[in-house]
């Protein structure tokens, strides 16, 4: 046995665990403003990722337990049930478990070898794929949880009156018809900040993150890079033109934002690795994500924004290698 | 005093009430003592004694070979043997030692001591040298090479930093005055005009001991240096704020680079253990034959033993009591220590602690996860590397991509390693990634030497052929000559057979 001989009592399951609970908020947010149907495709995508989890590492012939334990397919898992429409079939949620455990994770190598954010992937192929199932978000208050449950377990859809635009489509589609953003805003679909309801959400995603913060899981570096690149992005054109671009306390407080900012751009294995290149990567996941959403097709350009960051990685990280104590060039 | 932080550490649980708490204790001595011949980083001591000889305890049995030291006789006894012993190293390593049989009386042979004021420099750094002075800290690097080289300003080192350790600790309360002693006749060698002495503020009773001994500095100090240079500060706790480096960057900024000497920024560190043995070997003529032992963990009788060097491990375990459990000793603390292969091993000068681990103490580590890459490697990394692109690069076996990332200026302080969520050995990887490009690099080192030597060889057969080419056709030119010569004389001589006699000469050569 060899040096050092003791350890820190700290495991990657108690960093997953402590992801899962920061998660806690922004679901509870969840279930009192859209309604519990949350919950149910929750534990569907847990348990198709665990499953699948289950069957990659005996394909592979890894060792089943220890990596089962580390919670980290359950992460993944929470992930894309959030980040997909709560009233999704429960098909679309297993499908795109399997392509974030299957492809994105287990067939680079398993977790620490791949490059792309599973649950990412997964949002892109499934929005790709399934592009009007991926739009159908419910409203605020518009459907109980029978009809909720109805929807996931793959009933009919009739949902005329229990969707809604999103305050993203509103804003895209209010601008595509020539109405100013201040008109826009004043349609019942907006709250204080962001989309009426799911701000309160992304509310919670932020309590999360803070904590996070204080328990040291992820540093600030990438949360700020987030909210600077795509706080700036939109700050610049809301200054120079407000009537026609949205405001950064939008763009944050709607869609993915505050969950990418996070608990998306923070997965550390598909990330960069210094502390420059970490608020590097997220700026850049913040601004193309803006870009994306102002000028793009796609509801929320989140995903792929971060796929196309992850594509970055090893470049950012070859430009921003610290350099050892004593070694900088100006100190 | 403003002080500057360390960067990256961690503050693992400091175990160090198990020992710190009774006084230093003298060790009852062994039937034998085995004293290696090596007691240094540098060469090995070349012995003045054979077997059956009658030796004094302090008495030189070994004499310095070029910057090597002396050793010594740890006890009055007898040459008993010269033969090879296992020493306390990882891999078990055997080394030619000599074995004292003591008798029991502990007649010391001194020297005469030596007074700093008036002692000419290199008369003090030679009996440094000769009383077997080297790093207490486990370095174990000779002190006269660091005394003779000037400096600004002088550290003492009185931080330990490492886990369970409290041999300086108690040696700091116990006998602070000689260590400040020890430190100022360092300043005087060195010519540092100042002395900063840095002790972790988890030991406020040897930070006062040592506050209080500087106030009271005895005289042949004050000789050496002003009691008002001499500066005792209390270093936040975290480890590793005791290594070299680190406490050079805490006390006074300096950021030292990996692949430098601390020296060529004006800076020389001592450890105290050090200062005290150099107080003790000028001002009492004693030579270094003993030090403070921290033997704890596992055992009943905890606590600091004042141990005559060669004194086998195993024997000084058993006088410290090992409760049932104990699976393993580790030697040095359980940051960088390692586990002794075999208790044999007799107590060095390197040896600062023993610690008797059982699987409640240190539990076996976890099984190895894939990394992660969350990063809890590089923020605790003292010399702001980043450890998981070391691993990968290491596991990969691509040992470039792993020197690129500094792999040779990672001091294996074990902090990445202390924090890893996935539990991975982390200084296992970059120890292996650095006997292995070693190796290469050593291979490399061969082939070329090869290639060199076949050229030179060539080129020297060449020469040769070229010379012996040239002495042939001297010896020819010179044959013609004398054919010609001879010639010329027998033509002379006998001019009617001259041309007859040249013509059958001509054509042999
Ligand atoms: S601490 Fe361990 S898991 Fe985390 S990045 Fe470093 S090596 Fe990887
Ligand atoms: S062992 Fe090496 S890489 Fe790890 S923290 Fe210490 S210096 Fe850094």
């Amino acid at each position: 046995m060899t040096s050092p001989h003791t350890r820190q009592p700290d495991s990657v399951q108690r960093i997953m665990i402590t992801v899962l609970v920061a998660l806690l908020p922004g679901i509870a947010a969840y279930v009192w403003q859209v309604g519990a149907g949350i919950l149910v495709n929750l534990a569907i995508a847990t348990a198709a990722a665990l499953a699948a989890e289950a069957l990659m590492l005996r394909l592979r012939k890894r060792p089943l337990w220890i990596t089962l334990s580390d919670g980290s397919a359950v992460v993944t898992a929470w992930l894309i049930a959030l980040i997909l429409p709560s009233i999704a079939p429960w098909w679309l949620t297993v499908t795109g478990v399997l392509v974030a455990i299957v492809m994105a994770k287990h067939l680079y190598g398993g977790i620490g070898q791949n490059p792309f954010n599973p649950a990412m992937a997964a949002y892109c192929a499934m929005i790709v794929a399934y592009p009007a199932l991926m739009s159908q978000w419910p409203s605020v208050d518009g459907a109980d949880f029978a009809t909720q449950v109805h929807l996931i377990l793959g009933g009919s859809r009739e949902i005329d009156g229990i969707t809604g635009a999103t305050a993203l489509d509103a804003m895209r589609t209010g601008l595509r018809n020539q109405n100013d953003v201040h008109s826009i805003l004043g349609t019942g679909v907006f709250g204080f900040a962001g989309g009426r309801g799911w701000e309160w959400i992304a509310a919670g995603y932020f309590v999360g993150g803070l904590f996070l913060l204080a328990r040291r899981v992820i540093t600030w570096h990438l949360p700020l890079g987030f909210i600077v690149g795509m706080g700036l992005m939109a700050g610049i054109f809301w200054l120079v033109a407000p009537e026609s671009f949205p405001s950064p306390l939008f763009h944050l407080a709607s869609g993915g934002a505050m969950l990418a900012a996070f608990f998306i751009v923070t997965d550390p294995v598909t990330g960069a690795s210094s502390s420059l290149g970490k608020f590097i990567f997220a700026a850049g996941v913040g601004i193309i994500a803006w870009i994306i959403r102002t000028f793009g097709v796609y509801p929320d350009g989140i995903a792929f924004a971060v796929l196309l960051m992850n594509i970055c990685v090893p470049l950012i990280n070859r430009a921003t290698q610290p350099a050892p104590v004593g070694k900088r060039k100006s100190p | 005093m403003a002080l500057n932080s360390l960067r990256g550490g961690i503050e693992p649980d400091a175990h160090k009430k198990e020992s710190s708490e009774t006084p230093i204790r003298h060790v009852p001595l062994p039937s034998r003592l085995v004293v290696p011949l090596v007691q240094s980083s540098q060469e090995s001591a070349r012995t003045i004694i054979t077997v059956g000889d009658r030796v004094l305890k302090g008495q030189c049995i070994g004499e310095a070979e070029g910057a090597g030291i002396a050793i010594h006789a740890p006890a009055s006894g007898t040459v008993a043997e010269i033969g090879y012993y296992p020493m306390a190293h990882p891999s078990g390593l055997t080394s030619q030692a000599i074995v004292i049989e003591p008798d029991g009386e502990e007649h010391w042979i001194t020297y005469e001591p030596l007074d700093p004021a008036t002692a000419s420099r290199d008369e003090l750094i030679l009996r440094i040298q000769a009383s077997g002075i080297v790093g207490m800290g486990g370095a174990v690097f000779p002190s006269h090479i660091k005394a003779r080289s000037k400096t600004e300003t002088l550290l003492i080192n009185g931080a330990e930093c490492e886990p369970w350790i409290t041999c300086d600790d108690r040696l700091m309360r116990e006998r602070a005055s000689a260590v400040v002693t020890g430190s100022a006749i360092l300043a005087h060698l060195t010519g540092a005009r100042q002395i900063l002495i840095g002790i972790e503020d988890n030991k406020p009773e040897a930070i006062a001991a040592m506050r209080a001994a500087v106030c009271d500095m005895e005289p042949v100090a004050l000789k050496c240096l002003d009691a008002d240079k001499i500066t005792v500060i209390a270093v936040p706790t975290r480890y590793p704020s005791g290594g070299e480096r680190q406490l050079t960057r805490i006390l006074t900024g300096i950021e030292v680079p990996p692949d430098k000497r601390v020296t060529g920024f004006g800076v020389q560190c001592f450890n105290v253990a050090t200062a005290y043995a150099v107080c003790r070997a000028l001002l009492h003529g004693e030579s270094m034959v003993s030090r403070i032992v921290t033997v704890t963990g596992n055992v009943e009788r905890p606590g600091n033993y004042e141990t005559p060097l060669g004194m086998p491990i195993a024997e000084l375990i058993a006088l410290c009591g090992p409760k049932p459990g104990t699976t393993r000793i580790l030697m040095g603390g359980p940051m960088m220590g390692f586990t002794l292969p075999s208790l044999e091993a007799p107590v060095t000068k390197g040896c600062n602690c023993l610690i008797a681990a059982s699987a409640e103490l240190f539990p076996p580590s976890e099984p190895e996860q894939p990394c992660i890459r969350c990063g809890s490697c590089v923020n605790v990394c003292p010399i702001e590397l980043q450890p998981f692109e070391m691993y990968w690069s290491s596991r990969a076996k691509n040992f470039d991509s792993a020197r690129q990332y500094h792999l040779f200026s990672c001091m294996e302080c074990g902090c990445c390693a202390y924090v890893c969520p996935a539990h991975i050995p982390l200084v296992d990887y970059f120890r292996f990634a650095k006997s292995e490009i070693r190796a290469r690099d050593e291979e490399q080192k061969a082939a070329d030497q090869a290639r060199a030597r076949f050229e030179f060889r060539n080129a020297r057969l060449g020469r040769e052929k070229a010379e012996k080419a040239a002495r042939m056709a001297a010896k020819a030119a010179e044959t013609r000559a004398k054919s010609a010569g001879e010639a010329a004389l027998i033509a002379s001589a006998v001019d009617r057979t001259s041309a007859a006699a040249r013509t059958p000469r001509d054509r042999q050569s």
